[in-house]
């Protein structure tokens, strides 16, 4: 018997004590702090936000371009594609490239305003295991309406990119469930453009669409 | 009495599923909260909510307050003006008779699992843990972002015997040896100051006050207090007021220990005086009904402040679906994402421009609106205090990143 097991998680946020106030000091730290850190200045605004679409930029992103007030390098931070990203490693190397670009060294005088730096922080996840399990696709669509936000987020979001499992968990499970076209479906959903009930929505309707294959 | 399944409505009943999965991690932790004051104030607050809901969920928490004579609780109160960036003098003597009371109240009490302590009134007690053990936290409610060198020397020998101290906004963060967890405060959808109102209950406080509701009105609730600007205030509406029709509501409570607000109160009537459509209404104490339907029948909310810890008044606005202006201070930034739940500004002549905006453009002012409530629902309101409370007490006992409960 393969089963989904449900998880939720839930997330507690530690001050690291560390701040910028201009663009070197923000390399310096995305540079030296740890993973968890640069996963929660990607997804904050996300979980936080999760009813917005499109969904604001990362942390970095909008602190350069409404706190430091340069529109040009906040866009193309808040440009970077999370969902190509297989690691946490992988995306912090590509902030540190754009901050590290030649034309973006001659923006090192922008100052913040005092009171308004940047101030580090990273993300501890905890996991729970919620008493919803499917048994098919069916169960599965009906579990799926009833569960928290955090739940799909865990299964999505931290699932592939936080704990590097490569895919999100629905669609290995679709797979397992002999189901390749949904499985291939939902992963290549861009979890980043939705809302999470928008997605929510959408994942359903492609387990009702492609589920009977 | 609230019960925790009244929240379902509102935050979900998964939510609220969530919150019993991380109580049941707790079986058998007991929880002691200690303060230095059993009513008023924001802790008190706080704690008179969350302990019912907390045992609720089936988590054994309690409340303990330590007894202090007069003399403790001047140099408490000099502390508190010390940590807000006053320039105070401490002497020896002072700290000496801080610590003796102190010992005193910890030679005298019954520790619990987790010792939750909260402020630095009792952050001594932490001396106890070398004979007793058990898990201690340190909880700051206070705007920490630039304390006098000497008072913070002195507390931080005591916070960092704790496992983890919790601030309530980024910026009060500091260099520490021990974790520092953010936990924001939040309010009370069901208190009388936040739960629904019927229309003719708003209408008939805007009426008891003079207000017309058919004309647009924006409303800053705050103290009469130089750090809340008043003035500035009355200024952003003047200016505003050249282009769009507005009456002006400053509600609050008037008495402050602000030397200077005497002064501001003076000014802030002189200006009313001079303009029918200022209402300026000193509020009695236990108004949360009337601070609740002037909030719900405002057009727009201001909180033009200069300086704040964290400024609830913008959750409270936000949650009643207000488009909101506050300023870029304290935790404001945490409630407010500029142009999409609210809008934050820098100055008298920004809060203007972005008073007429809103009150031109009620579309874009209802969609803020909607999104600020929407944020404040997911991110402040008490049941995310419980959980970042539940979680609190569980990474007590786990060290990793990812924790499989």
């Amino acid at each position: 018997m393969n089963e989904f097991y449900f998880n939720t998680k839930l997330d507690q946020t530690l001050l690291l004590g560390r701040t910028a106030k201009n663009i070197p000091e923000l390399l310096e730290g995305v540079k030296e702090v740890p993973e968890a850190s640069i996963y929660y200045h990607t997804h904050k605004f996300l979980h936080q936000h999760h009813f917005l679409s499109p969904e604001p930029p990362n942390d970095f992103s909008y602190w350069i371009a409404e706190v430091l007030n340069d529109a040009q390098l906040g866009e193309i931070m808040s440009s970077v594609d999370i969902i190509q990203f297989q690691s946490l490693e992988d995306l912090r190397s590509r902030f540190i490239e754009i901050l590290s670009e030649q034309p973006h060294q001659e923006r090192r005088t922008l100052l913040a305003p005092q009171g308004e730096e940047f101030h580090f922080m990273c993300s501890r996840t905890f996991v729970l295991r919620t008493p919803h399990v499917a048994h098919d696709l069916e169960e599965f669509t009906e579990v799926l309406k009833r569960v928290s936000v955090n739940s799909l987020y865990y299964h999505i979001f931290d699932a592939k990119l936080r704990l590097e499992k490569g895919e999100n968990d629905f669609s290995r499970w679709f797979r397992d469930m002999g189901k390749p076209e949904l499985a291939e479906r939902v992963a290549r959903l861009d979890p980043y453009t939705f809302t999470l009930e928008g997605l929510r929505s959408r994942i359903i309707r492609l387990v009702e669409q492609y589920g009977k294959n | 009495m609230v019960k925790i399944e009244d929240y379902a409505p509102i935050v979900g009943q998964a939510m609220v599923d969530e919150l019993y999965l991380l109580a049941g991690r707790l079986e058998g932790k007991q929880i002691q909260n200690i303060n230095s004051t059993a009513v008023g104030g924001g802790v008190a607050e706080i704690l008179t909510r969350m302990i019912p809901l907390l045992t609720q969920l089936g988590v054994q928490a309690r409340w303990d307050v330590i007894k202090g004579n007069e003399k403790f609780f001047t140099i408490t109160k000099k502390f508190h003006n010390g940590l807000h960036g006053v320039s105070v003098d401490v002497g020896k003597d002072e700290y000496d008779a801080f610590l003796e009371v102190n010992r005193e109240n910890a030679a005298a009490m019954d520790f619990g699992d987790i010792v939750f302590v909260h402020d630095p009134q009792p952050v001594a007690l932490i001396e106890r843990r070398k004979d007793l053990g058990r898990n201690w936290i340190w909880r700051c409610h206070i705007d920490f972002s630039k304390p006098n060198p000497e008072i913070w020397n002195f507390l931080q020998q005591f916070i960092e015997q704790y496992d983890s101290a919790v601030f309530s906004a980024p910026a009060f963060a500091r260099k520490l040896a021990i974790p520092q967890v953010l936990i924001s405060p939040s309010i009370d959808p069901l208190s009388e100051k936040n739960r629904d109102l019927p229309e003719d209950a708003i209408d008939s406080v805007f009426s008891r006050f003079g207000i017309d509701r058919s004309r647009p009105v924006i409303t800053q609730i705050s103290r009469f207090d130089y750090l809340k600007d008043p003035l500035g205030v009355i200024k952003a509406y003047k200016i505003a007021k050249k282009h769009a029709d507005l009456q002006l509501v400053l509600a609050g409570g008037g008495a402050t220990d602000d030397p200077e607000g005497p002064v501001i109160m003076q000014q802030v009537k002189e200006e009313a005086d001079k303009d029918k459509d200022i209402f300026v209404l000193f509020l009695p104490p236990a108004s949360d009904f009337e601070i609740n339907a002037l909030q719900r029948g405002s057009t727009v909310a201001l909180q033009k402040s200069l300086k704040e810890g964290f400024g609830l008044t913008v959750s409270e606005a936000l949650w009643k679906g207000k488009p909101t202006i506050a300023s870029a201070v304290g935790g404001i930034p945490l409630q407010i994402t500029h142009k999409y739940s609210g809008i934050l500004t820098h100055s008298i002549d920004g809060t203007a421009y972005w008073i007429k905006q809103l009150i031109h453009e009620p579309q874009y002012a209802q969609r803020l609106g909607v999104n600020g409530r929407e944020h404040i629902k997911n991110n402040f309101l008490i049941t995310r205090h419980i959980k970042d409370y539940l979680l609190l007490f569980i990474s007590l006992f786990r060290q990793e990143d990812i924790v499989y409960l």
